[in-house]
């Protein structure tokens, strides 16, 4: 139960997030959400996509370095303690998060967390044993459609 | 000033120098001897001098005149790599009382050797250097050439101790320490690299301390390419006399050749020295006055002799005869090479050995580019590499890591620290589909 998230390597200059956004409108690809990561030198810019694989096949055609990993996503309830419900249940089972970022759903009153865990089947195991919403590829992404 | 001979009653040079003026006919005989003796030693106790000679047909016997030398076979660098570390050596280990080490072509180093006697030419030949660069018994000689394996350290040191002067074993680094001491000491020459002099020269204006008010009247600077605008440079804003020395591990280290008063030239101290200029591509002698490749062979050295050793370095003879009154001929300033070498802090780099270092922690060579600048006049390295799919990761401590280790493992080879910059594929210019490996802005 994971979902497939692009990630590319980008130097920290003007023009270079612009140049990957180009090549996907050009494809006619929507981004169903993204997140940045930046050093002082270097930015990897994380990208969830319906259309994955023919998004990653139109970047590495331009040139791009695209890994494919795989990350959790999580239904939480848009509301104060929301989220601190979620990471409760991490802590408790001692699942190291790498790295999370969030966004809204358009159906209904929740959002959508977004994990990569270091132990991905885990972390899956754990959140469901706890009655929490571990969303698929076919959920999320006809929740966006 | 100039002395019509070394033992002139009101000469002030060394005895030492004396071979600087022999007439060029006893020269020419006493470097004919040599030769016979060292080909004969390089044979009989070296394998791969002799399995080339047997190779080529040469024999000892057939080394008759000093033209003669044309007929013997070259060595080259990887030769001491492919003999690491002591396959080339022709003393037994017993004799030998000193080992020094340079960077080779790739990871591992090479290792030169001397004996008692070795010891006796080397210091011999920085004693000839030291005169003729003007430095007397009573100076006081700042060395900040690094001791250790570098050949520049110790070198220096034994040449101006034997000559009388006053040595202090500054090495280099610690700039301030080196101001305060030149100062504080009062230093009247120094030897070090010139762009780490001309560090020093800023060094001691933000010391608030001009050198022009310092004892310090002479730099003897080598272990690098420089020009002589850096000379006009560093002699109008110091105050001392600049003078280009040289040298290389392989033959002896410092001391193998030296400018005099005339800084006009280097003297080739070529009684231990052999020199020829060679086409690099056809590898024939060229005349004297052609620019080429300088070959040298050791014509003392016991413990590792060198046959026609190629240099790599791109000079001439100078064919005029020096004012200076010595006969030993000149080569041009070395500006050029004919491989890639480059020589960065003093230290001999190879793009291979930045090769070797990526390919050790990425496992398969990614592209990259090393780019050199001079900033406070000291040289930065940057090396940027292509960052591929097999080693990018989504997580930012995965690539900092990385980034981590390709400087550490550059560190470990080349011995100076680069920076490591990991840019997009397809972003560092290729022609022809190959790379341009070096961009050196250095002198820019």
């Amino acid at each position: 139960m994971t979902i497939p998230q692009l990630s590319l390597f980008l130097e920290n200059k003007p023009g270079h997030l612009n140049a990957i956004c180009r090549t996907l409108a050009e494809a006619q690809i929507n981004i169903v959400t993204l997140s940045m990561a930046d050093t002082d030198q270097f930015g990897i810019l994380r990208l969830i996509i319906s259309e994955w694989e023919k998004a990653q096949k139109v970047l590495v055609e331009k040139g791009f370095v695209v890994n494919v990993s795989n990350v959790v996503a999580t239904e939480v309830e848009d509301r104060p303690g929301g989220m601190a419900e979620i990471l409760d249940v991490l802590e408790s089972n001692s699942i190291n998060i790498e790295y999370m970022y969030a966004f809204t759903f358009r159906r209904g009153n929740s959002a959508v967390l977004v994990f990569r865990f270091d132990d991905t089947d885990k972390a899956v195991a754990a959140l469901q044993a706890a009655g929490k919403n571990v969303i698929g590829q076919v959920e999320l992404f006809e929740g966006i459609d | 000033m100039q002395y019509e001979h070394w033992n002139d009653a009101n000469s002030p040079l060394h005895p030492a120098s004396a071979p600087d003026f022999l007439p060029d006919a006893q020269r020419r005989a006493l470097q004919l001897h040599r030769l016979q003796r060292v080909v004969k030693r390089a044979y009989d106790n070296v394998e791969l001098f002799r399995s080339r000679m047997d190779q080529k047909g040469v024999k000892t016997a057939d080394i008759r005149e000093l033209k003669d030398s044309a007929m013997l076979p070259f060595t080259v660098k990887t030769d001491l790599r492919d003999t690491y570390p002591f396959g080339l050596f022709a003393s037994k280990l017993p004799d030998v009382v000193r080992l020094h080490a340079s960077s080779g072509t790739t990871g591992k180093p090479i290792v030169v050797a001397y004996t008692r006697g070795d010891m006796e030419v080397w210091t011999s030949v920085m004693i000839r250097t030291f005169a003729a660069c003007g430095v007397r018994s009573g100076d006081i000689v700042q060395n900040a050439y690094g001791y250790g394996l570098f050949t520049g350290g110790l070198g220096a040191h034994y040449g101006a101790e034997a000559l009388g002067a006053t040595v202090i074993p500054i090495s280099g680094g610690n700039s301030e320490r080196q101001i305060m001491v030149m100062k504080d000491f009062g230093s009247t020459v120094i030897c070090a690299t010139p762009s780490y002099f001309l560090h020093l020269i800023e060094q001691a204006a933000a010391m608030g301390i001009s050198m022009q008010e310092l004892p310090i009247r002479a730099g003897i600077f080598g272990a690098e390419p420089w020009t002589e605008e850096m000379r006009s440079r560093i002699q109008a804003e110091s105050g001392i006399q600049a003078y280009d020395i040289y040298g290389l591990s392989e033959i002896i280290g410092p001391g193998v050749a030296s400018e005099c008063s005339a800084q006009c030239g280097l003297h080739i101290f070529e009684d231990h020295f052999y020199p020829e200029i060679i086409d690099p591509d056809t590898l024939e002698v060229l005349p004297d006055g052609a620019t080429g490749e300088l070959v040298l062979t050791t014509l003392s050295k016991e413990a590792m002799p060198m046959i026609r050793y190629r240099t790599r370095d791109i000079t001439r003879f100078i064919t005029e005869p020096c004012s200076c009154g010595r006969t030993i001929r000149r080569i041009q300033r070395v500006a050029a090479r004919s491989d890639d070498m480059l020589i960065i802090r003093g230290v001999n780099v190879f793009p291979s050995q930045i090769e070797e270092a990526l390919l050790r922690v990425e496992g398969t060579l990614p592209h990259y580019q090393i780019i050199l600048t001079r900033e406070h006049d000291l040289d930065q390295v940057e090396v940027q590499v292509e960052v591929t799919s097999e080693v990018f990761s989504d997580r930012v401590k995965a690539m900092e890591d990385l980034r981590k280790q390709l400087g550490n493992a550059i560190a470990t080879i080349i011995g100076i620290r680069a920076k490591v910059t990991l840019v997009e594929p397809l972003t560092i210019q290729r022609s022809q589909g190959k790379a341009k490996r070096v961009i050196d802005n250095r002198n820019k």
